[in-house]
C-alpha cells in the first residue's frame, strides 16, 4: 500500500461524499460541473455550499452529459476540473469519457455506485466494476480507477485522482459505492496546497505569437494515425503498471485469500478475523487501484494459496480479472449480493467453511477413485 | 489603412486573414461553411484578439474547423459543442469563446445544451449554421429541413405528421433572458455577408460586457446535400429558406 505524503492538521467526521468534496476543494480543482443523483448528492450540495466562499467554479449543468463535456472544456484549457454522479448519471458520460481519454485530458470522476441494471436502487452496489475498468464508452480505453475503502481513502484519493490524471492526461475515476458515500467516519484531510498545479503547454487557453496554435481532439481520420493514437494509449496503459496499489492483510501465511475491492474488502477484513479465530489461515488481498489491475501479486499468491475467494457487491466482475491473473494455479471461487444487497463477514465466512468442505469431499472422492 | 504592395507593384486589396491557416478548405463549391469561416476570422485578426480567442467545433461539416482557423480550438462531440464551450469559458472567463455548431448539432441532438447553455446567459458566441440537412453524414433530414423538401431520409419530402416541423430554434432561442443578441444573416451575396460580418463583430464586442449569449444563425448553402448546383442554392434560398427563416435581428441588447 502506497504511503501518501500529504500534510494534514486537523481531522473532522465526515460523510465520505462531504470528505470527497472538501478534498477537492483542498487539491485546488478549479471547477466541478455535475448533476444530482442518489446517493452522490451531498458533492454537488457541498460544493454550491463552498465553493463561493472560497476558490473555483461549480455549475449545476442540465445533464449529466452537459457536465462531462463541460469537463472536456475545461480540462482542454487547462483546469483542474471533477464531476461525479451514480451509475445511470455515469453511464451517461461514457461518450465524454470515451472522448475525454483520446483526446487525453486529465480530469477526475467519482461514481458513487448504486444497484442496478436500470434505474435500479439507491443502495450500495459494485456493478458498475465493468464499465469503470474496461472502458465504458466506446474504443479501446481505460480510465484509471482508484477504489476507497474508507472515508478517509474517499479524500485522499482525490489527491491521488487528480495527481495520476495530470500525469498520465488521462481521465481518473474514483470507484466507490453509496455506503461509502454516506457513512461517517474520522478524516484526516489534506491541507490545502498540497499537490502542486502547472498550466499545461498544450491547453487552449488562448494562441499565443511564440506558438503554433492548439487544438484538442478526438478525430484522426486516417487510419494509420488512429492506430498510431492507440498504439500511443496502450503504451500509456502498460507504463500505468508502475501506479498499481493494493493492501495485503494477513496474508504472509495465508492459504486461502480473499480478493475484494472498496466496501466488500471492508466486510471481508472481518472475515478474516472471524476465520483467524477458528485457526484457519485466511488472507485478504484489496485492489486499492482496480485499474491498473494488481495483476502480478495475484499471481505470485497464488503460487501458495489452496484457492482464491473473490467477494463483490454484484454478480461478479472482478472475480473475471482475478482469475486471469491466478492463471489456474488454483481455484478462484465468487460470492456476491446484488441489487444493493450487502454481504455480511459471516455470510463470507459461511461461504468459505462450504467450499473447503466440498473441496474435502472432492479430494476423498479422487481418494477412492471414484 | 495603410495599402499593400505586392512586388509586381500591384496593390493589395484582398487576402486571407493570418488567422486563417494555408490549409485549403475541404468543402464542397458553394458551401456556406468556408465563407463563415473566414468572416469569423477577419474578425478576430482586425479585433487583434486571436491570443484571446478559443473555438469549438462539434461533429459535422466543419468538425475539421481547427485545421482552418489558427486559433486555439476545441473539437466537440455531436451536440455538446455549448457544453464544452461553457466549461471553458467558465474556466477562462476573460478569454473571447465561440461555438460553431451545424442544425443537427445544434437543433436536434444538442437541443438541451443549445437552450441551457443560452439560459444560463452563457457569455459565448454560437453561431449556428442552418443548411437544412445533416451534410456530413450524406444529406439526410435535420430539424431545420422545409416540409415537402426531399432528403436521403426523407425521400418522398417532409411531412410534418410523421416527421414533425421544422424548428424555429432561432426564434426559441430569443425568448430566453439569457440570450443578448439573436439575429439570423446569410452569406448567400456578397451584401449577405458583410451583414453577417457587422453581426460577428456586434458579437464579439458584446462578450467583453458579460451580458448574455450571443446568438448567429446563418442560413446557408449546401449544393450538395441539396442536389443543385451552387448558383441553384442561391434562388433556393431565397424562395424557400427565407419565407420560413426571414434574416434579421431577433433580439438586440438594450442599453
Ligand atoms: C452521437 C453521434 N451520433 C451521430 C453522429 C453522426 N453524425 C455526424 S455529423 C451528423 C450531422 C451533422 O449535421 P449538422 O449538424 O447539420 O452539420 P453539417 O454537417 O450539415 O454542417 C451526424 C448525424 C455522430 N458523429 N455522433
Amino acid at each position: 500500500m502506497k504511503k501518501l505524503n500529504y500534510k494534514r492538521s486537523e481531522a473532522r467526521l465526515m460523510k465520505g461524499n462531504e470528505a470527497l468534496a472538501e478534498a477537492a476543494i483542498r487539491a485546488g480543482m478549479d471547477a466541478y460541473f455535475g448533476y444530482p443523483i442518489t446517493p452522490q448528492s451531498e458533492v454537488l450540495e457541498y460544493f454550491t455550499k463552498e465553493v463561493p466562499n472560497r476558490s473555483g467554479i461549480v455549475l449545476q449543468a442540465e445533464s449529466e452529459l452537459a457536465a462531462i463535456n463541460m469537463i472536456y472544456g475545461a480540462a482542454g484549457a487547462g483546469a483542474r476540473v471533477m464531476t461525479s454522479s451514480s451509475s445511470p448519471g455515469i453511464s451517461l458520460m461514457q461518450e465524454g469519457l470515451s472522448y475525454i481519454a483520446s483526446a487525453q485530458l486529465p480530469c477526475l470522476v467519482a461514481n458513487v455506485v448504486r444497484g442496478g441494471p436500470g434505474l435500479g436502487t439507491i443502495q450500495p452496489s459494485q456493478g458498475d466494476y465493468f464499465q469503470a475498468v474496461k472502458g465504458g464508452g466506446h474504443g479501446d480505453y481505460h480510465l484509471i480507477v482508484l477504489a476507497p475503502a474508507s472515508v478517509q481513502e474517499m479524500a485522499d484519493f482525490v489527491f491521488e485522482g487528480f495527481r495520476l490524471a495530470e500525469k498520465y492526461r488521462n481521465p481518473a475515476l474514483i470507484l466507490t459505492d453509496g455506503a461509502l458515500g454516506q457513512m461517517m467516519e474520522k478524516v484526516e484531510l489534506p491541507e490545502e496546497g498540497s499537490l502542486p498545479k502547472t498550466i499545461p503547454g498544450w491547453a487552449t487557453r488562448g494562441k499565443t505569437a511564440d506558438r503554433e496554435r492548439n487544438y484538442i481532439t478526438s478525430l484522426f481520420i486516417q487510419p494509420e494515425k488512429m492506430e498510431m493514437i492507440n498504439l500511443n494509449l496502450q503504451k500509456k496503459y502498460k507504463a500505468l503498471q508502475d501506479e498499481v496499489d493494493y493492501e495485503l492483510i494477513r496474508c504472509d501465511d495465508a492459504e486461502i485469500i480473499l480478493a475484494a475491492y472498496g466496501l466488500s474488502a471492508r466486510i471481508c477484513q472481518k472475515t478474516v478475523e472471524i476465520a483467524r479465530e477458528k485457526g484457519l489461515k485466511v488472507g485478504l488481498l484489496r485492489p486499492i487501484t482496480v485499474y491498473p489491475f494488481p495483476k502480478k501479486i495475484i499471481n505470485e499468491l497464488a503460487d501458495k494459496a489452496e484457492f482464491f475467494l473473490t467477494v463483490e457487491m454484484n454478480a461478479g466482475q472482478m472475480v473475471e480479472d482475478v482469475a486471469l491473473a491466478v492463471n489456474g494455479k488454483c481455484p478462484v471461487h465468487f460470492y456476491g449480493r446484488m441489487g444493493g444487497m450487502i454481504p455480511t463477514p459471516d455470510e463470507v465466512f459461511d461461504k468459505l467453511e462450504d467450499i473447503i468442505k466440498k473441496s474435502a469431499v472432492e479430494t476423498q472422492e479422487v481418494a477412492h477413485g471414484n | 489603412m495603410e495599402t499593400e504592395v505586392m512586388n509586381n507593384g500591384l496593390e493589395v486589396v484582398y487576402k486571407k486573414p493570418s488567422t486563417l491557416t494555408d490549409t485549403p478548405f475541404h468543402y464542397c463549391p458553394g458551401c456556406g461553411h468556408s465563407v463563415v469561416h473566414r468572416v469569423l476570422m477577419e474578425v478576430v485578426e482586425e479585433m487583434g484578439i486571436q491570443e484571446n480567442t478559443i473555438g469549438v467545433a462539434p461533429v459535422g461539416c466543419s468538425v475539421f474547423a481547427y485545421h482552418y482557423m489558427n486559433i486555439d480550438m476545441q473539437e466537440a462531440a455531436h451536440g455538446r459543442a455549448s457544453a464544452v464551450a461553457t466549461g471553458i469559458k467558465r474556466v477562462l472567463p476573460d478569454k473571447f469563446v465561440f461555438s460553431y455548431q451545424g442544425d443537427g448539432d445544434l437543433a436536434a441532438i444538442g437541443t438541451a445544451e443549445t437552450i441551457h447553455t443560452v439560459n444560463r446567459g452563457e457569455n459565448i458566441l454560437m453561431v449556428f449554421i442552418n443548411n437544412a440537412i445533416y451534410g456530413m453524414t450524406g444529406g439526410q433530414m435535420a430539424p431545420t429541413t422545409l416540409i415537402e423538401q426531399v432528403t436521403a431520409t426523407s425521400p418522398y419530402g417532409r411531412k410534418s405528421e410523421a416527421m414533425g416541423f421544422p424548428l424555429k430554434i432561432t426564434e426559441l432561442v430569443a425568448q430566453l433572458p439569457g440570450a443578448l443578441y439573436v439575429t439570423r444573416q446569410a452569406v448567400h451575396t456578397s451584401g449577405a455577408v458583410r451583414k453577417l460580418k457587422k453581426a460577428v463583430q456586434k458579437a464579439f464586442e458584446y462578450q467583453k460586457v458579460n451580458r448574455g449569449t450571443s446568438f448567429i444563425e446563418v442560413v446557408s448553402n449546401c449544393p450538395s446535400g441539396w442536389k443543385m448546383t451552387p448558383v441553384e442554392t442561391i434562388s433556393w434560398i431565397e424562395e424557400n429558406m427565407f419565407p420560413l427563416y426571414p434574416l434579421g435581428d431577433l433580439k438586440v441588447p438594450k442599453d
